[in-house]
């Protein structure tokens, strides 16, 4: 009566399966890419580019990286039709990330080298502009990383940057610099202190209640900074925090200035990054929290507290925000200007998305994100034929790229963004 | 130890769910509480394991009063509860989903893996569960995951277990290992809570009966003496008879021929996996399975909700592999979805709205993008009288219905059309046996009318009552087939199958 049927393996048949798809989508790309290269960077450019890999006064020198540029852009544009078409004809479903994320760096080089052909360019200038420009986005990030963990949307993250900066910088003029950097905490903690109420013990959408949050707080800051500070300059006079460099670590080449010849907003985020992972993953707070973010219900049916646990790290990804928002003034130029946050905090939440709700890949996608702000910052300098508009645009399409080609595939905790209601 | 409910009565709202319920709980015994949906078993469990608060009554452990003030005061009183809906979080291993709350932790709030990963090899050991403590809850199938439950239970060094529908989610042989761990546990002192509806799972396993119907408790049986007959009566309140009246078989020529039929998951495993058949007019196939093995993925290609990645669908002989839903639809396409607050309804919409979810477009009902909302009124006031929606208006939002009168709705905006082929999904899952009845006849009528029938269900009695083919589905492929038109096939046969126990 009973009979086993179908005994074949599903791999032998030949599937639609969305990798495959993915895989000549990627295939797609890669050759376009190629075609780029190949026309608009290699075709009729001549000369060497020059990359400085260390500076005049370094401990140590190192040669110069000269690289010709017709050449590399043409070799460049071979690899990319190859993974291409390899990625098309063959459905090379395990290396697409691979070929695609080799494909894209291969890509910016070849762009870079295009606009440094016959002039040359500061490489570790630039990478160190990268690690700079990169930590408001990671504490961003972090930030959304923390309040997300335990299912809170945070898009107040802008506002909470903005509020940190604005405070640093009034703090900062008055007080000084220490103490302008721990009001800037304590704003930021307070609004998502803010944030959490709204949120869990009044339910209030939590877009709307941060996009509410957003709009007040670049109200209130833009009102002061233009009609107050025009008359008392010396409120918006803030202290900078300068440079430590870290002994002997500061000296080795591009890697020293780098990592290891910045300022405490650097040090900061690298060192919260670290105690975030450890709290998140290896703490009993931060198994807890990371229940709450996922299944809320039954974190409750263990006796955990929710909506606690919910406010204490809304709160403190405040904490962190605010700190993230004290580097645009204190960490950098030491006066507030009006909306002078620019959207980080939104790429600070694409960030966040890219590194999966992970500190550190928060701070990995951070260090994207900067790169592509720090080299259209220097390439405005080298006066490529690419007007300046659209090289400002860089760290946004890199956002939309980024999560585009990556939102499917990560996973967001499984309560984000609802409210938990207790009967 | 011994547990007293006394006076329990907890109103959601206007809803009683529980009215002054009394009840003893005792140590080394197992109590069966038996009742339908929405009898209020839930509600009364979950008072004892403190997540709700009841509005009247008292509970008292061995004789002394208690005040929960949320569950975790109900834990550390030793109540355990197994949830109908698992708690468990798919993300996090198994490890980590038994200590949660009540974690071993080193310095600096360290979380101690390590420790709890030998703890719950000793419980495993005790009691014979054999899970491994560093798998993910998602890899793991129900019958696991409900060994989790139970872990966790146990870790929390609980003397009451409450389980709260235990066996709605296993296949028949995961349920005698099922019952094997209960005794085990009753047998080692615990006092066993179980709930359920089904009757011969409560003569099997229970030493003492409570019945529950609308909040109150309606009787009690000896489980050596009292028969199924006595205790559906009591359950359902009136006599129930579980025959389904149906016509002679007479099929008629093929409608639906499915072919080498393979679809994916999101991830791209295999959820279907080349399934091959064919459904006639006038036949009822039923799909017999675990959940999870691949029914709704056919049941979503086959309505034309998801991407087919290989093989052909044919309907009528027309090839229908790629067509659209609303093409399928106007074919003659019926479809019950087995979810229907997620597919078979707009819970927020009126009776009259979602009745016309399907033929808004249609002329009657619309012309030139302009609903002609009186005709609407009255086709559905028609339509649900004659399918027995009971509701106060047309204009009454939807999901103030009762889960029967919202399934009953639905199914009578799939079968009030002219219809030539009807799809359902576990159409009477979560329901009272008065709708189940009900739904049971309307599909058996499509059936007598000449319709295809494809219907799913991962509870046996409901596919061998219904089908005159029965097909087992078993990780995405049909492994098993059974005749059941003319000799009634073996239950354990069937269960055999589902569990993926095929020669
Ligand atoms: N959280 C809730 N809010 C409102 N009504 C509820 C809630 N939980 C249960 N009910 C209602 O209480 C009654 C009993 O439900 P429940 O205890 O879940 O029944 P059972 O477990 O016996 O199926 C039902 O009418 C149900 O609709
Ligand atoms: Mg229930």
């Amino acid at each position: 009566m009973a009979s086993t049927l179908n005994p074949t393996e599903p791999q032998a048949r030949k599937l639609d399966t969305a990798k495959v798809r993915q895989a000549r989508n990627t295939g797609v790309i890669l050759i376009l890419l190629s075609v780029l290269v190949a026309y608009v960077f290699a075709f009729g450019t001549s000369g060497d580019a020059t990359f400085r890999l260390s500076r005049p006064n370094d401990p140590w020198a190192v040669p110069n990286l000269v690289v010709p540029a017709m050449a590399f852009s043409y070799i460049a544009a071979a690899v990319l039709a190859f993974l291409g078409a390899r990625q098309f004809v063959r459905g090379g479903v395990r290396w697409t990330g691979l070929s695609m994320g080799f494909g894209l760096l291969l890509a910016v080089a070849a762009f870079l080298v295009w606009a440094t052909a016959g002039k040359s360019f500061s490489l570790t200038g630039m990478l160190q502009a990268t690690v700079v420009r990169a930590v408001p986005i990671a504490l961003g990030g972090l930030a959304g990383v923390l309040s997300e963990r335990v299912a809170v949307v945070n898009i107040a993250i802008e506002g909470m940057l903005l509020a940190g900066a604005f405070t640093g910088a009034l703090v900062g003029s008055l007080l000084g610099g220490y103490v302008g950097l721990i009001a800037a905490v304590a704003v930021g903690g307070l609004f998502g202190f803010i944030l959490a109420a709204l949120v869990i013990t009044y339910r209030v959408d939590q877009i709307i209640a941060g996009v509410v949050l957003n709009l007040f707080v670049l109200g209130v800051t833009s009102y002061v900074s233009s009609q107050v500070y025009q008359e008392h300059r010396f409120l918006n006079d803030a202290p900078v925090f300068r440079p430590v460099d870290i002994p002997f670590l500061s000296d080795i080449p591009v890697i020293g200035p780098m990592l290891f010849q910045q300022n405490i907003f650097v040090y900061g985020a690298f060192i919260m990054v670290c105690i975030a992972t450890y709290y998140l993953f290896h703490t009993r707070s931060g198994l807890r929290a990371r229940a709450v973010g996922e299944h809320p219900q039954a974190a409750d049916t263990l006796g955990i507290n929710v909506y606690r646990t919910r406010y204490i790290n809304v709160t403190v990804a405040g904490m962190v925000a605010g700190f993230g928002g004290a580097w645009f003034t204190l960490g950098s130029v030491g006066r507030f200007d009006e909306g002078m946050t620019h959207g980080l905090g939104y790429i600070g939440l694409a960030a966040m998305i890219v590194g999966r709700w992970h500190p550190f890949g928060a701070l990995m996608a951070a260090l994207v994100f900067g790169f592509a702000d720090s080299m259209q910052q220097k390439l405005a300098l080298l006066q490529t034929p690419i007007p300046s508009e659209f090289l400002a645009m860089s760290p946004y399409i890199a956002t939309i790229i980024l999560v585009a080609g990556l939102i499917g595939r990560a996973r967001a905790p499984a309560a984000d963004g609802q409210a938990y209601i207790k009967e | 130890m011994e547990v007293e409910l006394r006076n329990i009565t907890k109103r959601f709202g206007e809803v009683v769910a529980n009215d002054g319920i009394n009840l003893t709980i005792r140590g080394g015994e197992v109590l069966g509480l038996l009742g339908e949906n929405g009898a209020g078993k839930s509600t009364l469990m979950n008072v004892l394991s403190g997540l709700y608060s009841a509005d009247d009554g008292e509970i008292l452990i061995d004789g002394k009063l208690v005040d929960f003030q949320g569950p975790g005061d109900s834990i550390a009183a030793g109540i355990g509860m197994v949830h109908q809906h698992f708690m468990l979080i798919p993300v996090f291993t198994v490890a980590e989903n038994v200590i949660l709350g009540v974690e071993p932790t080193g310095k600096v709030d360290y979380l101690d893996l390590k420790k709890a990963r030998t703890q719950v090899r000793e419980i495993n050991e005790k009691y014979g569960l054999e899970v491994d403590p560093d798998e993910l809850i998602e890899n793991l199938p129900v019958g696991i995951q409900q060994r989790v439950e139970i872990i966790k239970v146990l870790f929390r060094s609980a003397n009451v277990i409450i389980f709260d529908e235990p066996t709605a989610v296993l296949t028949p042989q995961e349920v005698i290992e099922f019952f094997e761990i209960v005794k085990t546990l009753r047998d080692a002192g615990k006092a066993i809570v179980f709930i359920t509806h089904k009757l011969h799972e409560i003569l099997d396993i229970s030493d003492r009966i409570r019945v529950l119907r609308r909040g109150k408790i309606v009787g009690e049986g000896d489980p050596i003496t009292i028969t199924k007959t006595e205790l559906a009566e009591m359950m359902v309140g009136r006599p129930v008879s579980f025959d389904v009246v149906k016509e002679p078989f007479a099929p008629g020529k093929v409608l639906l021929d499915i072919e080498d039929l393979t679809v994916l998951r999101e991830n791209d495993d295999v959820a279907v996996d080349g399934i091959d058949l064919k459904i006639r007019s006038g036949e009822v196939v039923g799909v017999a399975g675990v959940q999870g093995n691949g029914q709704s993925a056919l049941i979503e290609a086959l309505t034309g909700l998801t991407r087919v990645a290989g093989g052909t669908v044919r309907f009528m002989d027309k090839d229908i592999t790629r067509a659209s839903t609303r093409a399928r639809h106007r074919m003659g396409f019926a479809h019950i979805p087995e979810d229907r607050h997620r597919m078979g309804m707009i819970t927020k919409f009126t009776i009259a709205e979602n009745m016309v979810l399907d033929t808004y477009y249609d002329a009657r009902f619309s012309k030139r993008r302009v609903m002609n909302w009186p005709k609407v009124y009255e086709n559905s006031a028609r339509v649900a009288a004659d399918y027995d929606v009971r509701m106060t208006s047309v204009h009454d939002t939807a999901g103030h219905l009762s889960g029967g009168n919202q399934q009953k709705m639905v199914v009578a905006r799939e079968l009030s059309r002219e219809t030539k082929f009807l799809i359902a999904a576990q159409p009477t899952r979560g329901l009272d046996v008065g709708s189940i009845e009900y739904i049971h006849s309307r599909i058996i009528n499509a059936r007598d009318t000449g319709d295809g029938v494809l219907f799913v269900s991962s509870e046996i009695d409901e596919i061998m009552a219904l089908s005159d083919r029965i097909v087992v589905m078993f990780e995405g492929r049909i492994v098993a087939e059974f005749d059941a038109t003319t000799e009634t096939p073996d239950k354990n046969t069937i269960g055999l199958a589902m569990a993926g126990a095929v020669a």
